[in-house]
C-alpha cells in the first residue's frame, strides 16, 4: 500500500494539468488516475447509484467535508474519494465487511488547488460506479500548523464515537468516530528551520463490531486534522449490545484502539 | 500601492504626483487619550487600495520614548504610521509590539526596523510566526504585488506571562494571553489614561476571526473586562469603544458561538449543516460576516466536539 501511495503522490504531483481551467485536461487527468487506481476496468457513470457531496467552495481548504451516499440496497462492497489534484489523491479506499452499510460515508478532507473530487463505489458484481463534484479550494494541504495541531499531538490517539438515531437490530445505525491525530502530510514546514514537519499520518481504520468487520479503510495523506469518519454498520439482533471496535494505524507504524459500547436502545 | 486609490480617484497620474506626500484617507489620526494616537483600520479584506490597512494601528509617547503597538499590515502602511509619528514627535521609537501573528497587525513591523526598537511579542509568537510567516507573506503579496508585504519580523522580547515598558514618566503594562483570538494574544494596558489594547481580543463591527480558542476566549475576555480600562482601543472597529461595554457585542457573538454550536455537537448534526444554522441570528450585525462565520463555526465545532 506504502508503495501505491507514493506512486499516486507522484502523479498527483507531477500530473497535474498546466492549465488548470482547462476541463479536457482535468478528465484527461482524472483517465489516469482512475487507471491507477482501478485498472483498465470502466466505470459506469450512474448518478442515482451514488453521489457525492462537497462544497462547492470551501471555507475552510484544510477542512472540507464531504458526504458520500450510495443506494440503499445496491450491494455496494467498497468505496473510494480521489481529490483529483492533491498530492496523495486517494483520500480514502473503504472496503465493508459483513456488519458494514455503505449507503452513508463521511470524511473531512484537506483541498490543496481548485480540484474535482471524485467517488466511485464497487459493487459486488465488480462493476464500479463513479460520480464528480468540483470544488474550489486551495491550500489546504501546506496550511500551516496551528494551535489545533498541537493538541492533536498531545492527544494523539484519542477517539469518540456518536451515534445517533435508535440501534435496533437489521436497522442501519449512523455512527462517527473522532480520532484525535495531527495528520501531518509532510508539506507543512517550519519556516525557522527550513524543515518540513514529518509526514505522519493515519493510513488505516479498521472498525469491528464484536469482531465481524464493518469496515476497513486506507489512506494517503489528504484526511484533514483529527479524522472523522461518519459510517454506518448494521447489527444484527445477537450484536446488541455489543462492542464495535476501532483499530487505527499510522504511518509510523503507531497502533491506537479503542472499544466503544454500543447499546440496545429498543425504541 | 498605499497611494493607488487615492491616485486613481483624484484621475492624475501618480508622475506627476511626489509619493510620499499622498496618503489613502484611512490615514487619519485620532488622539484618543492623551499622547495616544490611533489610525483606524479599514472594515475591508487587504487589497491593493488598502495596503492591508484593515486592522487599527498607532502609538503611545511618553516622556522619552515612543511605542508602537500594532505597527501596520504591511511595509507601506508601517511606513505611513512611521512617517505620522515623526509628525508628531521626534522621540527615539523604541518599542513595537507585535500583538499576534495575524498579517494584519504585524506586517508594518519592517518599517521600524531602522529604528532598531524592541520587538515585543507573546512568548509562542515566535513559534507561530515560524510556522506561518513565510506563508502569509507569500498570501499577502499575492494580493498587494511582489516585496509589498515587507519582511517577517522576529520579536526580539518575548513575555510569557506580563511585563512593563517604561516610556518615561509612563509605564505600561503588557499582558501573554491564553489561547483564545490565537495562541498569542498579547495586550497592552495604559494605567494612566486607563486605556487597554487588547488588539484582536476585541472586534468591534467586523466580525470576529476565531484562530485559537473559543473558550479561551471568553475566558480572557472576563479577565480583561475586570481590568479596570475606561476605554479599549479595538483591533478592528472604531478608534475607541467605552470598556467593558464595548466588549458587550463580542460576548454576545462568541457566547452564541459556543451554545448554539454545543447544541449542534449534541444533535449530532454536522460542520456543513452547522454553518448553515449556528448563530444565524448574527448575521446583519456585523460587516464581513459571510467571509468569516462559516469558518468560524468550523473552527468552533472541530473544538467543541471534543469535550
Ligand atoms: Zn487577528
Amino acid at each position: 500500500m506504502r508503495k501505491l501511495a507514493l506512486s499516486l503522490a507522484l502523479l498527483g504531483m507531477f500530473g497535474t494539468p498546466a492549465l488548470a481551467d482547462e476541463e479536457a485536461e482535468r478528465q484527461a487527468h482524472w483517465a489516469e488516475l482512475r487507471e491507477a487506481v482501478f485498472g483498465d476496468r470502466a466505470a459506469v457513470a450512474a448518478a442515482d447509484l451514488i453521489a457525492l457531496e462537497a462544497p462547492k467552495r470551501a471555507l475552510d481548504a484544510a477542512l472540507v467535508p464531504i458526504t458520500v451516499t450510495t443506494k440503499p440496497g445496491s450491494d455496494v462492497t467498497g468505496l473510494t474519494v480521489v481529490i483529483d489534484d492533491n498530492p496523495g489523491p486517494v483520500a480514502a479506499k473503504v472496503s465493508y465487511g459483513p456488519r458494514g452499510d455503505a449507503s452513508l460515508l463521511t470524511l473531512r478532507v484537506r483541498v490543496n488547488q481548485y480540484t474535482y473530487m471524485h467517488a466511485v463505489a464497487e459493487t459486488s458484481d465488480g462493476a464500479l460506479h463513479e460520480t464528480a463534484q468540483f470544488v474550489k479550494a486551495a491550500g489546504g494541504c501546506s496550511a500551516p500548523v496551528g494551535a489545533g495541531e498541537a493538541e492533536s499531538l498531545a492527544q494523539i490517539g484519542r477517539m469518540k464515537l456518536r451515534l445517533s438515531g435508535e440501534v435496533a437490530a437489521g436497522q442501519p445505525v449512523d455512527a462517527q468516530v473522532l480520532i484525535r491525530h495531527p495528520n501531518f502530510n509532510g508539506m507543512q514546514m517550519d519556516q525557522l528551520t527550513r524543515l518540513y514537519t514529518p509526514m505522519r499520518y493515519v493510513q488505516q481504520v479498521e472498525i469491528t463490531l464484536n469482531d465481524e468487520r464493518v469496515l476497513s479503510m486506507e489512506n494517503d495523506i489528504s484526511l484533514a486534522t483529527d479524522p472523522a469518519i461518519g459510517f454506518r454498520f448494521v447489527p444484527r439482533a445477537e450484536d446488541l449490545p455489543g462492542k464495535l471496535k476501532v483499530v487505527v494505524r499510522d504511518s509510523d507504524d503507531a497502533v491506537f484502539e479503542q472499544s466503544f459500547d454500543v447499546p440496545a436502545s429498543g425504541s | 500601492m498605499l497611494h493607488r486609490r487615492h491616485l486613481l480617484l483624484g484621475g492624475l497620474c501618480a508622475c506627476c504626483l511626489p509619493l510620499t506626500r499622498t496618503r489613502a484617507s484611512s490615514f487619519i489620526l485620532t488622539e484618543v487619550a492623551p499622547g495616544i494616537h490611533v489610525r483606524r483600520g479599514v472594515d475591508e479584506d487587504a487589497s491593493p487600495g488598502n495596503a492591508d490597512a484593515i486592522a487599527n494601528a498607532g502609538f503611545i509617547v511618553g516622556q522619552e520614548s515612543v511605542l508602537v503597538f500594532d505597527p501596520g499590515g504591511s511595509l507601506g502602511d508601517g511606513a505611513a504610521l512611521r512617517a505620522m509619528i515623526r509628525e508628531k514627535t521626534q522621540l527615539p521609537i523604541r518599542t513595537v509590539v507585535l500583538n499576534h501573528v495575524h498579517p494584519d497587525h504585524i506586517f508594518g513591523a519592517g518599517a521600524f526596523l531602522e529604528d532598531k526598537p524592541d520587538f515585543i511579542g507573546h512568548a509562542r509568537l515566535p513559534a507561530a510566526l515560524a510556522a506561518r510567516g513565510d506563508y502569509y507573506k507569500q498570501r499577502l503579496e499575492e494580493i498587494l504585488g511582489a516585496g509589498a508585504a515587507g519582511p517577517v519580523v522576529m520579536p526580539t522580547l518575548d513575555v510569557a506571562d506580563a511585563a512593563e515598558v517604561d516610556l518615561g514618566e509612563r509605564v505600561v503594562r503588557l499582558k501573554a494571553h491564553g489561547p483564545a483570538h490565537t495562541d498569542n494574544d498579547l495586550s497592552v494596558f495604559d494605567a494612566e489614561t486607563g486605556t487597554l489594547f487588547p488588539s484582536d481580543l476585541l472586534f468591534v463591527g467586523r466580525v470576529p476571526a476565531l484562530d485559537g480558542s473559543l473558550n479561551g476566549w471568553l475566558a480572557e475576555l472576563e479577565a480583561l473586562k475586570r481590568i479596570g480600562a475606561a476605554r479599549a482601543v479595538p483591533g478592528h472597529g472604531p478608534e475607541q469603544v467605552n470598556w467593558p461595554a464595548g466588549a458587550a457585542d463580542l460576548e454576545r457573538y462568541l457566547r452564541t458561538l459556543v451554545e448554539e454550536t454545543r447544541q449542534a455537537v449534541r444533535d449530532n448534526i454536522g460542520i456543513e449543516a452547522a454553518v448553515e444554522q449556528v448563530a444565524a441570528g448574527e448575521r446583519g450585525r456585523w460587516t464581513l460576516f459571510d467571509a468569516y462565520h462559516g469558518r468560524n463555526v468550523t473552527q468552533a465545532y472541530k473544538e467543541l466536539e471534543w469535550e
